[in-house]
This record gives structure tokens, sequence and C-alpha cells, in this order.
């Protein structure tokens, strides 16, 4: 059992955290795992804490899954969307700190379009930030999902290989991701056409490929990233349809994979993009999983930065 | 040095220079379990609707120990539990990083079910007060008691346990230190000086 204690006010990406601290997060996301199926889905932990949602992004899953990881913690929460707030008025990132610091939030959940402003916004605050997805750098938590759902599917996550197909170059998914699971052992492969891998990818300690069959082939679990269809305008291949023809994940390119290879997807699916109907609903996939787990996830990183900021306050 | 809110203090540590007396060996607290398991038996006429539910961590071992009497005495395995209160601690705010937490398992429907509720050291009552409060969360029971090895006095909250292995008056600068063979070296309880330096 994971001996360290936590002691991060924020959790900001996974890029920043030991390998000892993720499988803190893991361990304790077990102990949350079990809530959600109680007759009474709450626990006193954050009674009295006030959670505020920042999304300057839109967002469906995310933050639905926060606000009922935090209700189920019992906490207080509140929700900002940027279309509904100030932000379009103008006001900084730094006066949008000033006035949660004076309403005595304990917890932001923050995402932005703008990689690194929950770091921003952490160096302003005495409260916790929890990244909820910035620009293109990270989702902290969206990696820390698919980990426990790993972990809760395969036992392990050391040695397995993971391959990432997708839009990596975009996504913060992917990213995190990266981190994480290279730090826990695992052997990740990110496939891609050459337009969607960043440059210099490689340094990351993955392997990378443009040809699928390879990328599938050993893989234990496949994490497909969306299309970005929004992104699209720059034209990063030719069209959607060629991209499908190369990149998809149908039953087609699964016949040379492993029997027992786990197919994820953090969502919203494309269907008939980067993956067939056929294969989201067939038994290797734990997209819908992937949601329940989330829940536990986020649980456990509110849980663990709420202790922490406490302590913080407590050394000034 | 590591010593839980109930003020049982984990083994390891030296006892040189400290008056420690031992209050309960091995064979007492065997003792101790059967007569409890007799007690449980009588006053609910039997095994039916009957759930165990031992506190973490200590009062696990001693639910199993409760449970493997039952049985040697009526043949009927009766549902173990397994509960981590630290999700319902009322100090959970007051003190630093958290604590770590781990599984509860409540095996089964416990909704009109008499629960057996087991902890190792009834002190203040707070850990139960958690307890009762996770326990409803499962459920509603037909009714909770309440099985300690130990009841040491100093209550701050309106607690009193139903079966209880042995009373032993103590004072608040005393620390009762229960080892179980299931978690340590040996089978006893011992009180001891605390020492807060």
């Amino acid at each position: 059992m994971t001996q360290i204690q936590w002691t991060r006010k924020d959790l900001l990406g996974l890029r920043d955290l030991s390998r000892e601290e993720i499988e803190l997060v893991l361990e304790t996301a077990k102990s949350f795992r079990d809530i959600s199926l109680r007759p009474v889905k709450k626990v006193p932990v954050l009674r009295g804490k006030t959670v505020a949602n920042l999304f300057f992004e839109p967002s469906t899953r995310t933050r639905v899954s926060f606000e009922l990881a935090e209700k189920r913690l019992s906490a207080d929460t509140i929700h900002v969307a940027s279309s509904m707030s100030s932000i379009v008025k103008g006001e900084t990132l730094k006066d949008t700190a000033r006035n949660i610091e004076a309403l005595k939030v304990d917890v932001v959940v923050m995402r932005h379009g703008s990689s690194g402003a929950p770091h921003r916004l952490a160096h302003h605050l005495k409260a916790s930030v929890i990244n909820a997805g910035d620009g293109i750098n990270e989702h902290p938590t969206q990696a820390l999902l698919d980990m426990f759902t790993i972990l809760e599917k395969k036992g392990k996550i050391e040695g397995l290989n993971v391959t990432f197909v997708g839009d990596i170059l975009h996504s913060r998914v992917a990213r995190s991701n990266i981190w994480g699971l290279t730090k826990l052992g695992a052997n990740v492969t990110v496939c891609a056409p050459k337009t969607l891998l960043p440059a210099r990818v490689g340094e990351l300690g993955v392997r990378v490929t443009t040809d699928l069959c390879q990328a599938v082939k050993d893989a234990d679990v496949i994490n497909l990233l969306r299309i970005q269809l929004e992104r699209q305008q720059e034209s990063f291949f030719p069209s959607i349809r060629e991209y499908a023809t190369a990149y998809q994940i149908n039953r087609e390119i699964l016949r040379d994979a492993k029997p027992d290879v786990l197919i994820m997807h953090p969502g919203p699916v494309n269907r008939g993009i980067e993956i067939t109907s056929e294969i989201v609903e067939s038994p290797a996939s734990v997209i819908l999983d992937q949601v329940t787990y989330g829940l536990a996830a986020r649980m456990a990183v509110l849980f663990l930065v709420s202790g922490a900021a406490k302590k913080e306050k407590e050394a000034k | 040095m590591p010593r839980s809110r109930r003020g049982i203090f984990l083994p390891g540590e030296d006892n040189m220079n400290q008056e420690v007396r031992q209050v309960l060996d091995s064979e007492g607290i065997h003792r101790a379990i059967i007569r409890i398991a007799h007690e449980i038996l009588e006053r609910n006429q039997g095994t039916k609707n009957l759930v165990i539910i031992g506190v973490r961590t200590r009062g696990v071992f001693l639910a199993e120990r409760i449970q493997k009497q039952i049985r040697a005495i009526e043949d009927v395995e009766i549902p173990l539990g397994i509960l981590d209160i630290t999700l319902y601690r009322d100090d959970l705010s007051e003190i630093g990083p958290r604590p770590a937490i781990r599984e509860t398992d409540i095996p089964e429907d416990i909704a009109d079910k008499v629960v057996i509720l087991v902890d190792d050291v009834l002190y203040t009552g707070r850990t139960v007060r958690a307890a009762l409060d996770a326990v409803v969360d499962f459920g509603r029971p037909k009714a909770i008691q309440l099985a300690v090895l130990i009841d040491r006095g100093h209550r701050e909250l309106p607690i009193k346990a139903d079966y209880v292995g042995k009373n032993i008056p103590t004072s608040k600068d005393e620390e009762v230190v229960l080892r179980l063979v299931e978690n340590d070296d040996a089978d006893e309880v011992v009180v001891k000086e605390r020492r807060d330096s």
C-alpha cells in the first residue's frame, strides 16, 4: 500500500507528479469507487466546503462528472460558464481569482482554452486549483481516470502496451496520459498521421508510428482520441473520410489485435470516424466504464487536494 | 510517533522507563470473545437477521473472531462486513494531509437486519458516531448493537456499548494498546502512560 502523504494544494498536471503520488490517487479512487453504488450515494467529507467550477471552454462530461463528484462528497458547488460570466466583459484571470478569494471558495475546478491558465490561477489563490483541461497542455483527471480504468480492468499498469490513436497534436488527454503512464511503467505508443503528431513527441519516451496495424498489434489498451472536428479548418488531413480509411478502429483492424484488448475513448465519440459503432458496442469497449470510474477518480482528487490546502494554510 | 485518535499506540516503540500493565492476555481476549458471542446469540435469540460489521482495522479482526465463535456455537455463518470510517470522521478538516482511506465492504443489504458493530477500544465515542453514520448510509437496519473489546471510559458523546469484553478504568494520560496476532506480534491488551514528549 502507498505510504506517502499528499501535500499538493493543486492538481495542475501529471507532469509534476511522482509515481508514488499518482499511485496514491489511484489507491484513493478505489475507496471512492463503491460510494456510487450505495443506497445513499454521498459521504460527508467535504461538508461545508465550497467548490467553484469555472469552465471557460464548453464541456459537458467533464463538468457533469466533477459536479457529481463534488455533490457526492457533500460539497456546495457553484458553476460559472464563460458565456455567462464577466470574462466576456473583459475581466482578467487575476481579477477573477481575487473575486473567488473574496467568496471564500475552497476548491476551484478550472477548464481554460489557454495552456497554463490554471497554473496562473493557482499562483494567485490560496484555494486549491484542479485543472480540468488547459489548452493543449494537460487534462490530468482524465488521464487519472483512464489509468484507474486500466487498473480496474487489467489489474496492473506496469508493463502494459498502451496505444493512443488520433489527434495527438491537440490532445491534452494524450499528454497527461503519456506523463502518467510512462511514470507507472507502461509502454506507450502514439499513432497518427504525421500532421497530427507533435514535433519531437518521441522525446517523451513513447514509440511513434504512423502505421495503425503496427500500433494495434501488441496493444493491451487502445485509447482513441477524438478527431476534433472544430479544429480541422486548418486541414491536418485531406478529408475526414481519408482519415477514417487509414486510422479508424474497426473489426478489420482489430483482427490482428490481442483478444483481450481494451478499447477506450474519452468521449464524445464520433461514430464512424475514429471508431465504428460496432466496436463502440463491443465487449472490448470500456468507454462507459471510464465515465463511471471518472467519478471515483475525481472524488479522490477533490478529497486529496482539499486536505492539503488546509495544511498549507496552517504552515503560513 | 504514530498514534491513532482513539489513544491506541501502534506497536513498535520502546517501552523503556514506562509503566506498562497488561490487562488482558491471549486467553483473556479469547474468553471475552466467546462470552460476547454467547451474549449476542442470547440477546437476539439466535442468528436470524444478524450481520456483523467490523470497524477497520482491529475491529475487523475481532468481528471475524466473533463470527468464528458464533459458527462454532450455532453452526451458522453470519455475514461479515468491513467498515472504513475515515470519510465520516468529525476531525477531517482539523487534521493535516488526508489519511489513507481503505475499502469499505458491506456484503449485503442491511435494511431490516440487526447490525452488530464491532470496534476494539471504546473511548471518546467519536469513532462509533462516525461508524453509525456510515452504516445507515448503506440502508436502514432494524437495530445496531455495539460490541467492543475494551471500554476505557471518557466518553465525549452519549454512546454506550451493548457488549463489552472488559471495562478498564483509565486516566486520560494513559494509552490502551491492543495487539492482535492478525496484525501484530501477539494477542494482548496493555495500559501504559502516554508520553507526549
